[in-house]
């Protein structure tokens, strides 16, 4: 599973409106990496996430997944990366499994997915429709796909949101298991992480937008 | 490339409208409630009504549909599901097509199902009848994926619903004309499968075409 170079990001910019929306971006990502990506709020965060995952297009610069812009590889990217976004992209008449299931992919058994929201702390919680359902027990339906992907990066957008301390501790072993895996790992937090190895990245306003 | 995508968003789609049957039996309500307002006000004379009838079943018909193509991609869009599925790994048509798919299974096919009812009532000649059905089941599907262009054009918007009318029913026009035509030759004891087969062949084009564009407009919505 472990990619060589598997995520490259160089001099990428995004304009909304006619503005730059943060400085340009540079960083690499190596196998068994784990990047913090942090920021105020309104800089650019989750506008970072929704680049890197191609729901939106860079104004200039690169993405490269293994060496190739991923414009030139987008079906072989996105079957390979997992992004969990501030949407848990749940839906609230569904039972949390059948949730899981439609999300996961073909080849998840039924018992697959009932051992992967009991390890996310929802056994008994299968045939619960996803209304009746806490927003951390939300959270923990969407962040059960991260046991039944296959992909190798994987892109969560403030997991913590909502968890409770037990919860974050089983998430965090999860985030060192896939590491371990050599998968890696990209998330915007503002909580410290109890991992070893986290490296940070800062995304900057831009400067222009800041003055105004 | 293959058809996971199709199925599993037809499934889902079917599921959640099961799970909310009520909304979802509100357009085939509409109809049957508003088409048995015709006979009260235009009155009983059943020459009359059936001289009306194959229009206005197909007014009714587009209106029924219309009415419930606004919220095809507004949940979606909502609870984040169509960010995934725009990032997922496949040509995004199949889960389009999927979606669209098991909307006219849950209103066009129901419609056409209970047509008869509503053409007793309007007192239209039975020889209409199988004709009828035959161009509300093409026709309606027609309509679901049109609309579903209009409601993926218009997702974003709070209040979308009329600006998607604006968009959506020059493009239901030929549909309707076509179908209503079905019926009224029918009735006149002509052969009624020329105008048929003309609405076959714009569901052929609705197939090919509709997806692709429902798929750009839903990039284009996603991208700011």
């Amino acid at each position: 599973m472990p990619l060589a170079n598997p995520l490259m990001v160089d001099h990428l910019l995004f304009e909304r409106d006619d503005r730059n929306v943060f400085e340009p971006i540079n960083f690499t990502v190596d196998a068994g990496d784990i990047l913090q990506i942090e920021g105020a709020n309104g800089a650019g965060k989750t506008t970072l996430m929704r680049l890197l995952t191609s729901a939106l297009q860079p104004t200039s610069g690169s993405i490269l997944y293994q060496g190739e812009d991923i414009r030139r590889c987008r079906y072989e990217y996105l079957a390979n990366i997992l992004y969990i976004g501030h949407q848990s992209g749940l839906k609230m008449t569904l039972t949390a499994e059948e949730n899981l299931s439609w999300m996961s992919p073909a080849t998840c058994s039924g018992d697959d997915i009932r051992a992967a929201l009991a390890e996310v702390g929802l056994r008994s919680y299968e045939d619960v429709p996803c209304h009746n359902l806490s927003a951390g027990q939300h959270r923990r339906v969407a962040l059960a796909r991260l046991l039944t992907s296959t992909a190798t990066i994987w892109f969560l957008d403030e997991p913590f949101t909502a968890i409770d301390k037990q919860g974050v501790a089983t998430l965090e072993a999860l985030m060192r298991n896939h590491v371990d895996a050599g998968g890696c790992l990209l998330l915007s937090t503002h909580q410290d992480l109890a991992l070893d190895g986290v490296r940070k990245y800062c995304v900057e306003p831009h400067k222009q937008r800041s003055l105004r | 490339m293959n058809n996971i995508g199709f199925l599993a968003y037809l499934r889902r789609d079917l599921l959640l409208a099961y799970r909310r049957r009520g909304e979802a039996a509100s357009p085939l309500m509409f109809f049957l409630l508003v088409s048995t307002l015709i006979p009260l006000g235009v009155g009983p004379d059943s020459a009359r009504l059936a001289e009306l009838a194959p229009g206005i079943i197909w007014v009714m018909a587009l209106l029924a549909t219309l009415l419930s193509t606004e919220g095809l991609f507004a949940a979606d869009h909502q609870d984040g599901t169509l960010e995934q599925m725009l990032i997922s790994p496949q040509l995004v048509v199949m889960p389009v097509l999927g979606k669209v798919a098991a909307h006219w299974l849950v209103t066009g096919l129901p419609l056409t199902m209970v047509s008869p009812l509503i053409g007793l009532m309007l007192s239209l000649p039975e020889i209409a009848i199988v004709p009828m059905m035959i161009s509300l089941a093409v026709g309606t599907a027609c309509l679901s994926l049109v609309g579903a262009v209009g409601a993926a054009l218009t997702v974003s918007l709070r209040k979308g619903g009329l600006l998607l009318s604006i968009v959506v029913i020059p493009l239901y026009t030929p549909v309707i004309i076509f179908g209503s035509a079905t019926v009224q030759t029918a009735i006149d004891g002509i052969n009624w499968l020329p105008p048929l087969a003309v609405l076959l062949a714009m569901l052929c084009a609705a197939i090919a075409l509709c997806p692709l564009a429902i798929a750009g407009a839903l990039r284009l919505v996603n991208s700011n």
